[in-house]
């Protein structure tokens, strides 16, 4: 997030919330928007498929065909250069490229887009004005946003809207990217991508690469690694002999599951460190048990970059270590002498290495937690970035952007559009939340939202069972018939290893920047059972 | 700041601030019940009374502002006689079963009954109320055999949570807390967050999750990170004998500086998986398709031994770690420091794509 979840309960005036089911993924979130539109006044703008609970408060619902948001966000756009509500002062001061964007935005107007995205027109030009004339207007997004093959053309589209009104650098305003796991912004801080060391800095750059091979006394690669889902394809091909997985659980996670499937299979190798015996667990050679986080002493990066202690409460089951240490064993078995005497001595050597995180000490978070960049240890954090419109690159980039449709369409044989996502009550793959007594039992399976038309043409009641195919798989589960969802448009949950959704989702299309696969668009059919 | 006198000593008290304020202020102890210091102002529960010379009525301190120059009095002989007949009144709804009650220990109208020797209610008359505990969901049980209609869980709902499930049904000694039509809360707007648990200061609402495992004196409370979504909230692991029990919040600003108490279902309830008997307590190695149980140096042993084979066959970019969004900050470096200096590979990544 460029700014703080704190901002989104008083200071935002109106939010623009676009594929995110802020209520149900991002809860304590989801409760401070709507009370800021509830009892504060704020406006609040919807963009998603299904009519989520936001969405029936919003000033403006706008349930977009999935991967139209380019094309919706264009036409936001469009009315505001036309109708004159764009900050003149801040493009003109902060930003550059605003010609070759403009130039792009002026053929999607309100109408253009109108059968791109199923969105009338006035209620776009509502949306835009709203969101432009509110002084201080903030975006949220999530997986709804970024999970398609333009996940990289939509967040970037965002971006320009943000900078078209101005509205960024100030509280209240902003890109807010509502992250799905407990700490996917520090896995990112920390440098578990394979393009950077921790602050992402490059392991392309020279220097960088220096400043670490210095500290860790050895010679570095210098040539960017493979992404996650590259890394499958790779060992599909035989081209990965070991792969060590800490935590994680493709087999549940990733696309096309009967592809990640045999590409596991193809590793000679394959180590997992885990708390349960995960799906992919079940497939390893060796199985390391490690502790949960309330076994071990830590930090997690929420979503606002806030750095926050974990703390240890009880001791881990039977042998099971925390992952740090297990590392550390294997890292010194392989002749790399590694090791840590406490979580704490590990953050002291993060600080030397990562210039965001260098005023941070477990002492200066015992009480709170400190928002990065945090340079030294004077400095207060960081609630928003870009203040006054100071981008860290200089001028902030508009980029001009063509609506692409997705790469799954439907067809005769798939006329439908599933998409996928969480439910309040589990988490990701459940390993977690299915072993949650109370949250298992409340919701102990997955349902198939229909909306009410399709359901009467298709001839199905809401609790019957249903088949639900793609051109990868099907499945079967009940369905739920509900106005949550709009006809065309089918809704379930990857949360259920009984019924795992990414068995139908496509591994074909990928981001090309992001290499995030195309989940939430999967051309489908369902049939009455 | 404003001045005004309490129990015989003269405070200050900034401006706006009510007498219960300027009494917290001042380190002098106050009962209250249907307050909360986040929660809109209801002044109904009358427990902290205090008199102020010169006015003919008892005033409720959370509600009155206090003001330059007044007498107030805290724990006078006719305040203390209020308080123990409102004890009384509330008593007349509130059963007594402390020996089995979650909160025993826990509980403000407890600790009241006792500091004011409330042993019975000379108010009830005839057969009392029996509102039976048979609300099936899974997480809150709800009690109002224990409720003294402090509202303070319907507060909590609508200006902490913004769910609006519940609210005061009926008037006077028939007042219940109630969801539209009295159904169960899983068929209202409840999302199960827990909130008005977190608030209510008797038995009336307790988590079903850790009935049973431990009262708050047998608890240590130990503060962390939710390990669920990314907003990071806080909240208080209690571990009763090595074993977390429960999840309570801590609601300052300083403990819990993003959600200031407030937590969704599974932060509050989805906690248990941490006992599960299907965590892993041992590492395992496959041998013809089977698991079998190692120690730590054979497990370690192997990995290192068939990693050191791999990189010297097919070299350093034929392997790949996957590192987690679950784990630490710490963990997250060490491991893309082991995937970089000692795999001597750029192929790390997670799931932040999925």
């Amino acid at each position: 997030m460029t700014n703080s979840i704190g901002e989104l309960e008083k200071d935002a005036r109106c939010i623009f919330v676009i594929g995110s089911n802020t209520t149900e993924n991002h809860p304590v979130i989801g409760m401070k928007i709507k009370k800021n539109v509830l009892y504060n006044g704020a406006r609040l703008i919807v963009a998603d498929p299904r009519c989520t609970d936001l969405a029936k408060i919003a000033d403006v619902y706008m349930p977009h065909l999935p991967g139209s948001d380019v094309a919706l966000v264009n036409a936001m756009m469009n009315v505001i250069i036309n109708e004159g509500l764009a900050d003149q002062d801040f493009i003109a001061q902060h930003t550059e490229g605003y010609e070759e964007m403009a130039a792009v935005i002026a053929k999607y107007t309100p109408e253009y887009a109108e059968p791109i995205t199923g969105v009338p027109a006035e209620d776009t030009r509502k949306a835009a004005r709203l969101f432009a004339q509110s002084g201080n207007s903030a975006i949220c997004y999530a997986m709804g946003l970024t999970q398609h093959r333009t996940g990289t053309d939509n967040v970037k589209s965002v971006c320009n809207l943000a900078m078209l009104t101005g509205n960024i650098g100030r509280p209240g305003t902003g890109v807010d990217p509502l992250r799905g796991q407990n700490n996917v912004q520090g896995a990112c801080d920390m440098g578990g991508l394979p393009n950077v060391f921790t602050a992402y800095q490059a392991v392309t750059n020279d220097a960088a690469r220096e400043k670490f091979e210095k500290v860790w006394g050895v010679p570095l690669s210098g040539q960017n690694g493979l992404v996650l889902t590259e890394v499958i394809n790779k060992a599909h091909h035989g081209e990965i002999k070991a792969l060590y997985v800490v935590g994680e659980n493709p087999l549940m996670s990733d696309p096309e599951l009967e592809h990640v499937e045999e590409a596991l299979d193809k590793v000679d190798f394959v180590v997992v460190q885990d708390i349960f015996l995960s799906e992919t667990a079940k497939r390893a050679d060796v199985v390391l048990p490690s502790a949960c986080f309330a076994e071990k002493d830590g930090t997690f990066s929420n979503t606002e970059r806030r750095v926050q202690r974990v703390r240890k409460a009880v001791s881990a089951p039977g042998k099971a270590r925390t992952d740090w240490e297990i590392l550390c064993e294997v890292a010194t078995r392989m002749g790399y002498p590694m090791s840590y005497e406490n979580s704490e001595q590990i953050f002291e050597e993060i600080r030397t290495l990562t210039p965001s995180y260098a005023g941070i000490s477990y002492q200066r978070i015992e009480n709170g937690g400190l928002q990065w960049p945090c340079p030294n240890e004077e400095h207060p954090g960081t609630p928003y970035l870009h203040k006054d419109g100071n981008f860290s690159r200089g001028l902030g980039a508009f980029t001009a952007i063509d609506y692409i449709n997705p790469g799954e369409q439907p067809n005769e044989e798939y006329p439908l559009i599933l998409t996928t996502g969480r439910s309040l009550f589990h988490y990701h793959t459940g390993t977690m939340t299915r072993r949650a007594s109370a949250l298992n039992e409340h919701v102990p399976a997955a349902e198939l939202e229909v909306n009410p038309e399709q359901a009467k043409a298709l001839g199905i009641a809401n609790g019957g069972l249903v088949k639900v195919s793609t051109r990868r798989g099907s499945l079967e589960m009940k369905a739920k018939v509900t106005d949550m969802v709009t006809p065309g448009v089918i809704f379930t949950t990857f949360h259920f290893a009984e019924t795992p959704a990414n068995l139908l989702t496509s591994s074909e299309f990928l981001d090309p920047t992001a290499k995030i696969p195309e989940y939430k668009v999967s051309a489908a059919k369902v049939e009455k059972i | 700041m404003i001045t005004l006198t309490i129990n015989g000593k003269e405070v200050h008290t900034p401006k706006g601030s009510t007498i219960l304020e300027a009494c917290q202020q001042n380190g002098i102890p106050i009962p209250t019940l249907c307050y909360d210091p986040d929660l809109r102002l209801a002044g109904s529960c009358r427990m902290c009374l205090v008199e102020i010379k010169g006015r003919p009525l008892y005033a409720a301190s959370c509600v009155t502002p206090a003001e330059n120059g007044i007498v107030v009095e805290t724990e006078s002989p006719g305040i203390v006689a209020a308080r123990k007949v409102i004890l009384e009144l509330l008593s007349a709804r509130h059963k007594f079963n402390c020996q089995v009650c979650e909160k025993n220990g826990d509980c403000k109208f407890q600790d009241y009954c006792y500091q004011y020797g409330i042993k019975e209610s000379r108010f009830i008359y005839g057969e009392a109320t029996n509102y039976g505990i048979n609300d099936p969901n899974p997480f809150i049980e709800r009690d109002y055999n224990k409720c003294i209609m402090c509202t303070r869980c319907v507060r909590a709902c609508e200006e902490i949570t913004a769910a609006r499930a519940i609210n005061v049904e009926n008037r006077g000694h028939h007042a219940k807390i109630s969801t539209a039509f009295d159904g169960n809360l899983a068929d209202s707007s409840c999302l199960f967050c827990g909130q008005c648990v977190m608030v209510c200061p008797t038995g009336a609402l307790t988590s079903k999750v850790s009935a049973g495992l431990g009262r708050a004196y047998e608890v240590d409370k130990v503060l962390t990170t939710c390990s669920y979504c990314g907003t990071g909230c806080t909240l208080e692991l209690n571990v009763k004998n090595n074993r977390v029990v429960g999840v309570t919040s801590n609601r300052t600003a300083t403990g819990s500086p993003v959600n200031k108490g407030a937590l969704c279902v599974k932060g509050r309830f989805g906690w248990d998986f941490i006992n599960s008997p299907d965590r892993l307590t041992t590492p395992l190695i496959k041998e013809n398709g089977q698991f079998r149980e190692a120690g730590w140096d054979e497990a370690l042993d192997l990995v290192a031994k068939r990693l050191g084979e791999v990189k010297n066959e097919f070299g350093p970019d034929s392997m790949a770690v996957f590192t987690s969004a679950r784990v630490t900050n710490e963990e997250n470096y060490v491991a893309q420091k082991f995937t970089r200096a000692v795999l001597g590979t750029n192929n790390v990544d997670h799931c932040a794509r999925l």
